[in-house]
């Protein structure tokens, strides 16, 4: 294994314990909105970190390229999602959690 | 050995995450929740065609069956709210296992099961197929990727044939004639900008999909559900054709990718007397024409399916 797979293999682990993170946000955060900030947030970094463990190991500085732009559509998309389902929850009037 | 193990572990539990969304996407008594599942389905359907060592129909699962088909649930499950709402009902998915008596679904699924073990038990360790076939031909075929060939080349039938079932699909929706409600007139400003930055880039993907699927995973298919997706991104934004265009030119270009199609089979069929018989020196540009006359009508034919109701003739208004 060299350096190269050793970086790899610790953004992937990094970017995938974010992605947990993530996930168990999803999972016990008490309403809607919380859960999409945690849910994106999260992912957005983890996407990040595996995709920067991909990017070390391409073979190319085109397919290193195409990955970042993989991920800056994400964070663009994921972004403008959670904003419309937040204001579409809103809409409907969903009370946001007190403690 | 542990790079194998691991392997399997993940092809297990792949399969198996797979069957638990399938049971629990058709199990659940909400309808909202049942697409939601059904579009994580598709999404891991796309992982294990990917494992499986099948780019391009990855792509496509992705983004038809995952993406283009959700879309289209989704908005099926708005007319069916718009529509039950005027009665007061809510409607609401009968649970699979009430209906009938427990053992007859289990009975011929155990049936199905066995039945599909024994094929699958019968199959030669290693399979013969026709890869063989396809590499000798290659070269006479236009295009260097195999997958391409046989979809445009060795089986255009094939893709006549699927891009006729599209445009039968349209023209049932169309007589169906539920219009797409509930879009605001003027989209938030969030929406508004998402669309701004993201059809651009989706038209651009989908012109590199088309071009890179002569040498590499890519294709018409492809391609043409990422210009669906941008035309359903702006139809969500309340975005219409333009009345001069919703006439004869839109029709024209969703008959254009079939008809052409037809014309180049007619075509090839009197020149050589062979269905869809290339002659190899254009072979590589008739598939070019055809990919690109398929994308764009197969974009704007998934786009018409997902707005629903044909465009207001001129004698409506």
């Amino acid at each position: 294994m060299t350096l190269s797979d050793y970086s790899a293999a610790v953004l992937l682990l990094a970017g995938a314990f974010f992605f947990l993170a993530g996930t168990l946000g999803l999972l016990r955060f008490p309403d809607v909105y919380t859960r999409l900030h945690a849910l994106t947030k999260a992912d957005n970094v983890g996407l990040g970190l595996i995709v920067l463990g991909l990017a070390v190991q391409a073979q190319s500085w085109a397919a290193a390229g195409k990955l970042v732009l993989i991920w800056l559509l994400v964070l663009l998309a994921g972004a403008s999602v959670s904003h419309l389902v937040a204001r579409a929850a809103l809409h409907r009037g969903v009370r946001w959690w007190r403690r | 050995m542990v790079t194998t193990l691991l392997q399997w572990t993940f092809d297990a539990l792949l399969g198996l995450v797979l069957l638990w969304l399938a049971w629990r996407s058709l199990a659940s008594t909400d309808l909202f929740k049942s697409i939601v599942l059904f579009i994580a389905f598709g999404l891991l359907m796309a992982l294990a065609w990917a494992r499986l060592d099948a780019p391009d129909i990855a792509i496509a699962e992705a983004a038809i069956g995952a993406g283009l088909t959700g879309a289209l649930l989704l908005g099926a499950l708005a007319r069916l709210r718009a529509v039950v709402n005027e009665e007061g009902v809510t409607p609401q998915q009968q649970p699979l296992l009430r209906r009938f008596p427990v053992w007859l679904p289990a009975i011929l699924l155990l049936w199905v099961a066995a039945g599909l073990a024994y094929v699958v038990a019968a199959l030669p360790p290693y399979a013969v197929g026709l890869s063989a076939q396809v590499a000798a031909n290659l070269d006479a075929s236009g295009v260097s990727n195999p997958v391409t060939a046989v979809l445009l080349n060795f089986r255009a039938y094939d893709t006549l044939l699927e891009m006729v079932v599209l445009l039968l699909a349209l023209l049932a929706v169309w007589s169906l004639d539920i219009p797409l409600a509930g879009v605001a007139a003027a989209p938030g400003l969030i929406l508004d900008t998402l669309s701004r930055q993201l059809v651009p880039i989706l038209i651009l993907v989908a012109a590199y999909l088309l071009w890179v699927g002569a040498h590499a995973p890519g294709g018409a298919f492809q391609a043409g559900s990422v210009l669906g997706a941008a035309g359903v991104l702006l139809l969500l934004t309340g975005w219409r054709l333009p009345p001069r265009l919703e006439g004869l030119p839109l029709r024209m270009i969703l008959v254009a990718g079939p008809g052409v199609f037809v014309a180049i089979a007619v075509l090839t069929t009197l020149t050589s007397g062979q269905l869809l018989q290339y002659p190899p020196v254009q072979a590589g540009l008739l598939i070019v024409i055809l990919e690109t006359v398929a994308t764009v009508s197969i974009g704007v034919t998934l786009a018409a399916l997902f707005f629903g109701s044909p465009p207001r003739g001129k004698q409506h208004q």
